[in-house]
């Protein structure tokens, strides 16, 4: 039993950090929302050069068949950077997806440029999702049952984050078709869950570190708002709920290691309500101790505060997960 | 990253389990704040150390196993799963014996463990006063130097199990000039002892659950010292972090009214009730990130980590859970939440846990002072 990270794991998250922190994402973020997406693709590019893309791709086809507790870390960072662009789905979703299939010739095709960062994958509908960037994503997939197509976008749908560039999509040539595909799909769709669930965790930590430098620095009253006990509750419970939340991300990424489906189910579920609880409490309290900036989309800190009410409802309201979670614990029944 | 025990971890577990199968009562032992069920849980105790699985963290020679923080863990969650009786040794085992592991002299430990770990002497923790709740370092009782020891006066409050219990420790101001956290003393007493006088105080379930002690002239030698004299304050403080922390308030325990609370879910509820579904689902989330930080903390603690100021993460989630896990199971009995039994009993004494083992707004400081770096 050890449940922890490895030493190589942290440094590939230090690693990640330091290029999302050179690259100064609010500024990538603001042209990524207005359609501009050179810097974007030009950071994920080099995510992808230090290995955060094909993390769960196969080393046939060009990844690092790692786990997807490495996965996780390399989302956290995602998250915590608000980093633009179809990460979840070109590094979770679809190289869980086409790996699944009976037939790896979908996964020849589109995983290696996928790994490379050369190219970005959308998806839609997954979950009632929209695709997600299909604007510039050079693949686009689409799930109906039991058939997997490529696709075309329709569109836009506006997003509360203007970043998250989101279209309906219209199925064009079939890729897959056939209870393999419903099955692969269901196995993308927790791989899916369990990446967002991980970048809006990366999302609260941001927003906590910004209150806690800001309230820090911010005087009233003849003394920094950090001295007030109010603020200091507020933001004690928000460090609560981020650590609260955390171990259970990793205990699904181990579960969506495992080969339980019902187990993966469940925890990727409960791993999704409690990241998005936690990074939404981040989120409202880091808005109540900025006062009046915080309300402002000059801020930066509106780009983590809109994701993060996006990402709170994207891939699965809570309501829909805490129904996953009890019909896993109804069908447990005696089993413990 | 894994969550696997080695072989040695399953069969320790395995033993405990067998144990637990066969010797835990088939009827749940009256409430240890009854004298019957005080006594009934003091033999269960002596069950428990004649299989030496009374106090498995403890080194061999004061009847322990020398189990390591993995295997203490399993332990709970075995104990509670099982649903063996409440602790009423657990002042002593798991608040005075790390104090005395860590400060104690070799003949306090050899004095007061192995008796401790039988179930023979049941302690109280005797740091509140009226005036000192919070603010522990202002505690107003006193002990005087006299030859070969102290004399202590005064009054100490809301002591759990002091009503039945045999001794008692706490903190005592033994140097009235010195600054407020410097010339406290930490002394052991019998409740027995001529001047001490027990009042048992009811609490909400209407039984003696603690009491205040009145202390009039008691003495005390030397060897019920603990630490040196005057430094009482570092000496306490490594006792509260543990009460805070793990050693109290194991995962087991919750996890086990998760459980309990999930048994109760599928019996009553209506499955279209999405509103029970999901508080009941919030229980078990909980639940279940409690435990998991716990193999996180077990973790580091094992790579030579130490307990520091998240014990109080701990503390504020772990007594929100409770509450949460009763509350959930009183919404879904309606009406019969009315009637006392085991989740009422349990609610009521889920209610202390923001208050008990420092309140959760001095918990609340120390995350925000110590974890965030905010101001004091
Ligand atoms: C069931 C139970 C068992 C107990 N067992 C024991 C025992 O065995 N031995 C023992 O010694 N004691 C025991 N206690 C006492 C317990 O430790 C105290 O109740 C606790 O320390 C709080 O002190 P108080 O009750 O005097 O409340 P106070 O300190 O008077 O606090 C009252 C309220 O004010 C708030 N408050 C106080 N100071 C601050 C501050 N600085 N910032 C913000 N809010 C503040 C508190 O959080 C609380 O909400 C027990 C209590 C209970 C309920």
């Amino acid at each position: 039993m050890r449940f922890a990270l490895a030493p190589e794991q942290r440094d590939f998250a230090g690693s990640l950090r330091k290029i999302c922190e050179t690259a100064g994402t609010p500024n990538i973020v603001r042209s990524w929302s207005g359609g501009d997406h050179r810097g974007g693709r030009g950071l994920i590019r080099q995510l992808a050069g230090a290995g955060a893309l094909g993390l769960i791709v196969d080393e046939r086809y060009g990844g690092f068949g790692a786990t997807p507790v490495d996965l996780v870390v390399a989302c956290v960072e995602f998250g915590r950077a608000a980093v633009p662009g179809p990460l979840v789905e070109t590094a979770a979703v679809i190289p869980a997806l086409l790996q699944a299939l009976p037939d790896p010739a979908p996964a020849q095709r589109w995983l290696p440029a996928l790994a490379e960062g050369t190219v970005l994958g959308t998806i839609g509908p997954a979950a009632d999702q929209p695709a997600l960037d299909a604007d510039t994503a050079e693949v686009v997939l689409a799930v109906d049952g039991d058939r997997l197509s490529a696709a075309h976008r329709i569109g836009p749908i506006r997003s509360v984050d203007a970043a998250r560039r989101l279209f309906s999509t219209a199925a064009d040539e079939t890729v897959a078709e056939g209870d393999g595909v419903r099955a692969a799909a269901a196995a993308a769709f927790d791989a899916g869950v369990l990446a967002v669930a991980a970048q809006t965790l990366g999302a609260g930590r941001a927003l906590l570190d910004t209150s806690v430098s800001y309230v820090k620095q911010r005087r009233q009253f003849g003394k920094p708002i950090g001295q007030y006990q109010a603020v200091k509750h507020h933001l004690a419970n928000v460090l609560i709920g981020l650590e609260m939340a955390e171990p259970l991300l990793y205990r699904a990424a181990l579960s969506v290691a495992g080969d339980d489906p019902d187990i993966r189910a469940r925890d990727v579920s409960a791993a999704k309500v409690a990241c998005a609880d936690a990074a939404y409490r981040a989120a409202r309290t880091a808005l109540q101790v900025h006062g009046a900036i915080g309300y402002t989309a000059e801020f930066d800190l509106s780009l983590w505060l809109t994701k993060v009410m996006a990402l709170r409802t994207a891939w699965g309201t809570g309501d829909f997960h805490r129904g996953r979670v009890a019909a896993a614990l109804r069908a447990e029944r005696g089993a413990a | 990253m894994d969550l696997d025990f080695d072989s040695g971890a399953e069969e320790f577990r395995a033993e405990v389990r067998e144990f637990l199968r066969a010797n835990v009562p088939a009827t749940p032992l009256p409430s240890m704040d009854t004298r019957a069920g005080f006594e009934a849980h003091r033999a269960w105790e002596r069950t428990m150390a004649e299989a030496r699985l009374s106090v498995v963290a403890w080194p061999a020679e004061f009847g322990g196993r020398d189990a390591s923080l993995l295997e203490w863990v399993l332990f709970e969650e075995e104990y509670y799963a099982a649903g063996a009786p409440g602790r009423v040794s657990q002042n002593g085992i798991f608040l005075l014996a790390p104090t005395l592991f860590e400060h104690g002299s070799p003949e306090q430990l050899g004095r007061i463990l192995p008796r401790m770990a039988r179930g023979d002497d049941i302690w109280a923790q005797a740091w509140s006063e009226p005036e000192a709740g919070s603010d522990l370092a202002g505690i107003r009782s006193t002990a005087r130097r006299t030859t070969g020891g102290w004399i202590l006066d005064g009054q100490k409050t809301w002591s759990s199990r002091a009503a039945y219990a045999d001794w008692a420790f706490g903190l005592f101001r033994s140097d009235p000039d010195a600054e407020r956290h410097r010339g406290l003393t930490y002394v052991m007493f019998p409740l027995t002892a001529d001047g001490v006088t027990v009042r048992p105080i009811p609490q909400l379930d209407g039984e003696p659950g603690f009491a205040e002690l009145f202390l009039d002239s008691v003495f005390v030698p030397d060897r019920d010292v603990i630490g040196e004299p005057h430094n009482g304050w570092q000496v306490a403080m490594a006792t509260s972090s543990n009460e805070r922390g793990l050693s109290l308030r194991s995962p087991g325990r919750f996890t086990a009214t998760a459980r309990r609370l999930l048994d109760l879910w599928r019996e009553t509820a209506d499955p279209a009730d999405t509103a029970a579904r999901n508080a009941v689902v919030d229980c078990w989330i909980g639940a279940e990130a409690y435990r998991l930080a716990t193999w996180g903390t077990v973790t580091r603690l094992a790579e030579g980590g130490k307990l520091g100021a998240e014990s109080s993460v701990n503390k504020v989630f772990w007594s929100d859970l409770d509450i949460g896990l009763h509350e959930t199971a009183l919404d879904l009995l309606g009406a019969a939440a009315e009637r006392s039994g085991p989740w009422t009993d349990g609610y009521l004494f889920s209610l202390a846990g923001p208050i008990y083992a420092g309140t959760n707004e001095i918990q609340r400081n120390i995350v925000a002072e110590r974890l965030l770096g905010l101001p004091r």
